[in-house]
């Protein structure tokens, strides 16, 4: 590693450090309703909104309708994506003549963008006609973002509350979200990568004759508007099969620096709302500060992966699935982060990642996705393991365990565990089917432990809603397409509906004021109770199946075996 | 419950039109008018034919020519993407010492020299447009040969490797490179007279 690799790590962290107080402290003052910049700007938009579908956005509602509402809104996207994919052929804006997609593989599409997953069984420029890009899947990468956000705002609402029966009203959540954080946002960066060479048109694709006398078919469309996105929303889901590698998707080193910090952004500034939301910045940073730690302890062994040696291929670069612009390192920050964040788009092929860092991002999935994870998911996520940490230290010191003047009793463990194990399930059990059948093993690209990785990283990616993946996986069956969505769902709505649960639960205790007996949550203490917690549970799950795939690839290279 | 599915009906069709419809319109018409050049694709034209893509990398294996890195794709852009081979595929490995011994030949090195990795390695989206300032060094030799380069001509070669070596974005961003595509298309301009032989 050059200076230059430091120099560009420790901008990254720089930024992200210094944007999350600025876009933390913003969007708690949409979340609550106060009046802020943008207010003049879509405040017209909001009102139009609330209007048009009836809402009152006065009405709370108890945790029941506010799951329910948002059930509803989610399973009529995710109708409305799969029948537009399955007619695309009759529709307009289909220059390229795509015929219509797969039952199948329209089902899973559907599922993947509408639980903020973004797995693609598919090669967008081969499969998507820009109206099913624009109207299906755009839509889909700002609602689910947004869904994610409303599940913390009620996740708040019922920490912050005394004795309350409602949680807040899911549509002016959902709505707040779009058009105040997510929208404005997307505008922007939109502009900001085509600046940079991202493409944004409407024409068919273009036939190019090369110097060296053939023809090439460049895929065109209206791509800039989705990837502002799908990176700002924590979706990933590329506009091109090769997503953010793709030299259209991300041009310039210097749209792959904002596109990674996009990656994180509203995931780190959601924790700084957080502590402003529930009346304790430093219980928001305390949170902030264990999801670097275990962010930056990913990325050391990454690089350490990339960079050292291995007998196959000496001392040369593993550039093997990587762009010359962007390098190892850019590659593997990437990697780190979007696998971290439940992003899940991709500058380097992850299924030719040195045997760690390909480690690094399943760990980062399978940890739950709490690493700052997707947008509002991440820290509901955590919470769930803050739960569970404040639990068993009132355990440990024999107090009835609570959390900011909350008691946590056995309903809220209940529902923590569900989460915690909901996820989990998907990824062994599947993995150990795929594994032992012949239409799993049937799709494998790579031999040996590496192929079972592929399984292991599709599950986990489906379950923890990442939508990255050892690609070399052919995915687009009918077991992998089903078996996968399943997965999505489980993972997505077994979490949200356990955090409602305790949501509107939480929300109707009282508030006992802390006292030199309260056990704090917001000192390094916590901090490092709460990483042994996620690290524990994550290790009791997973080190198995790791085992079998990643570690002993490790050490089988450092040998010089190869498949 | 009736009215929680009116309003996320509602709801939904609002944001299609919006965050679907207007959203992506909008940006595309502000693109047009500000970046039109960049909005499109970013394509070159030599004598109105339109040749690629700055941004798009296309096959060279052409002695006449600096070579692209190896794509598994074969530089076919639909659809983009890589081998997704892992470090312990035996493919890979082989396929890594063919282009060694392949890359070593056609260049005339010494067998220790060392190779650029990316010239050993296919790219993320097989389409990397660029290859590292040490990669098209170290083919010059081979090309100034195929094409009988004079010793001016040698000299604007040598001109517009360093004029089109792209350094670390703002001095720190990404990597340095060179655009494979435009150097050919300077390689044809400075070699006015050649015939292509393809």
């Amino acid at each position: 590693m050059t200076t230059l690799d430091f120099i560009q790590i420790i901008m990254y962290f720089a930024l992200l450090i210094g944007l999350t107080p600025v876009l933390g402290n913003y969007m708690s003052r949409v979340f609550s309703g106060q009046k802020h910049f943008m207010s003049p700007v879509f405040g017209w938009l909001e009102k139009l909104i609330y209007k048009f579908s009836g809402i009152n956005p006065d009405e709370e509602t108890n945790w029941k309708t506010y799951t329910f509402s948002l059930l509803a809104f989610n399973a009529i996207g995710l109708l409305f994506v799969f029948l537009l994919q399955v007619s695309q052929s009759y529709l307009p804006l289909n220059p390229a003549q795509l015929p219509n997609v797969s039952w199948h593989s329209a089902i899973n599409t559907a599922i993947s963008f509408a639980t903020n997953t973004n797995w693609q069984g598919y090669s967008g420029e081969t499969t998507m006609s820009y109206l099913v890009q624009m109207m299906g899947l755009t839509v889909q990468n700002f609602v689910s973002a947004a869904t994610g956000i409303a599940v913390l705002l009620a996740l708040i609402k019922g920490l912050s509350r005394r004795s309350s029966a409602t949680i807040g009203n899911f549509w002016t959540d959902l709505t707040r979200s779009t058009i105040y954080v997510l929208l404005p946002m997307a505008i922007l960066f939109s502009i900001v990568l085509v600046g940079q060479g991202v493409i944004q048109n409407f024409h068919s694709y273009q036939t190019v004759h090369t110097l060296q006398g053939t023809e090439q078919v460049l895929p065109m469309g209206p791509a800039a508007s989705q990837i502002a996105i799908k990176q700002i929303g924590t979706n990933g889901g590329g506009y091109f099969n090769a997503n953010s590698a793709h030299p259209f998707e991300n041009p310039t080193p210097f749209s792959n620096f904002l596109e990674m910090l996009t990656i994180l952004l509203i995931p780190a500034a959601l924790t700084y709302t957080y502590g402003k939301m529930v009346g304790s910045v430093r219980q928001g940073w305390t949170i902030f500060s264990v999801m670097l730690i275990l962010l930056l302890t990913g990325l050391a062994i990454s690089l350490y992966g990339e960079y050292s040696g291995n007998p196959v291929f000496g001392q040369l670069h593993l550039m093997e699935g990587k762009e010359t612009r962007f390098g190892i390192t850019n590659s593997v920050l990437w990697s780190t982060t979007t696998t971290a964040a439940s992003n899940g788009s991709v500058i380097s092929m992850h299924d030719s990642l040195s045997p760690l860092a390909g480690m690094v991002a399943m760990i980062n999935i399978m940890l739950g996705e709490v690493i700052f994870g997707g947008v509002g998911a991440g820290l509901y996520g955590m919470i769930i393991f803050v739960i569970l940490t404040v639990f068993i230290a009132g355990l440990m010191v024999g107090r009835s365990p609570e959390y900011l003047g909350k008691k946590v009793e056995a309903f809220e463990v209940q529902m923590s565990i569900i989460a915690v194990l909901a996820p989990s399930l998907v990824i062994l059990l599947f993995t150990a089917w795929a594994a032992v059948s012949p239409y799993g093993l049937s799709s494998l690209n790579n031999q040996g432990p590496h192929g079972f990785s592929e399984i292991l990283y599709a599950y986990s990616s489906a379950a923890g809603n990442n939508g990255s993946a050892f690609a070399g996986l052919n995915a687009n069956t009918v077991f992998y397409n089903l078996t996968l969505g399943i997965g999505m769902l489980i993972g997505r709505f077994g979490i949200i509906i356990p955090v409602l649960a305790i949501a509107g639960n939480m929300a109707r205790k009282n508030i006992t004021p802390s006292s030199s007996g309260t056990f704090r949550t917001d000192n390094g203490l916590f901090s490092g109770l709460l990483i042994a917690v996620i690290l524990i549970v994550g290790g009791l799950t997973f080190f198995p199946a790791l085992s079998l795939g990643p570690i002993v690839e490790h050490l089988l290279l450092n040998h010089g075996i190869t498949f | 419950m009736k009215t929680q599915i009116k309003i996320a009906l509602k709801i939904f069709i609002l944001f299609t039109v919006l965050l679907g419809g207007i959203y992506p319109l909008v940006i595309t018409g502000v693109a047009q008018l500000v970046f039109p050049e960049k909005a499109n694709g970013s394509l070159i034209a030599v004598d109105n034919k339109v040749v690629g893509s700055k941004l798009i990398g296309q096959k060279f294996n052409s002695d006449i020519y600096f070579s692209s890195r190896p794509s598994a794709t074969d530089y076919n852009p639909l659809p983009s993407g890589g081998s997704n081979l892992g470090l312990t595929s035996e493919k890979l490995k082989q396929q890594v010492d063919e282009r060694k011994l392949q890359f070593v030949k056609v260049n005339q090195l010494d067998e220790n020299e060392p190779i650029p990795s990316e010239m050993l390695f296919a790219s993320a989206s097989g389409l990397d447009p660029h290859i590292s300032p040490d990669a098209a060094i170290i083919q010059v030799g081979r090309i100034e040969n195929a094409r009988n380069f004079n010793s001016t001509q040698k000299q604007q070669l040598f001109q517009a490797i360093n004029r089109l070596t792209e350094e670390p974005q703002f001095l720190f961003l990404g990597e340095a490179r060179i655009n494979v595509l435009q150097l050919n298309l300077e390689l044809d301009k400075i070699d006015v007279n050649h015939i292509r032989n393809n």
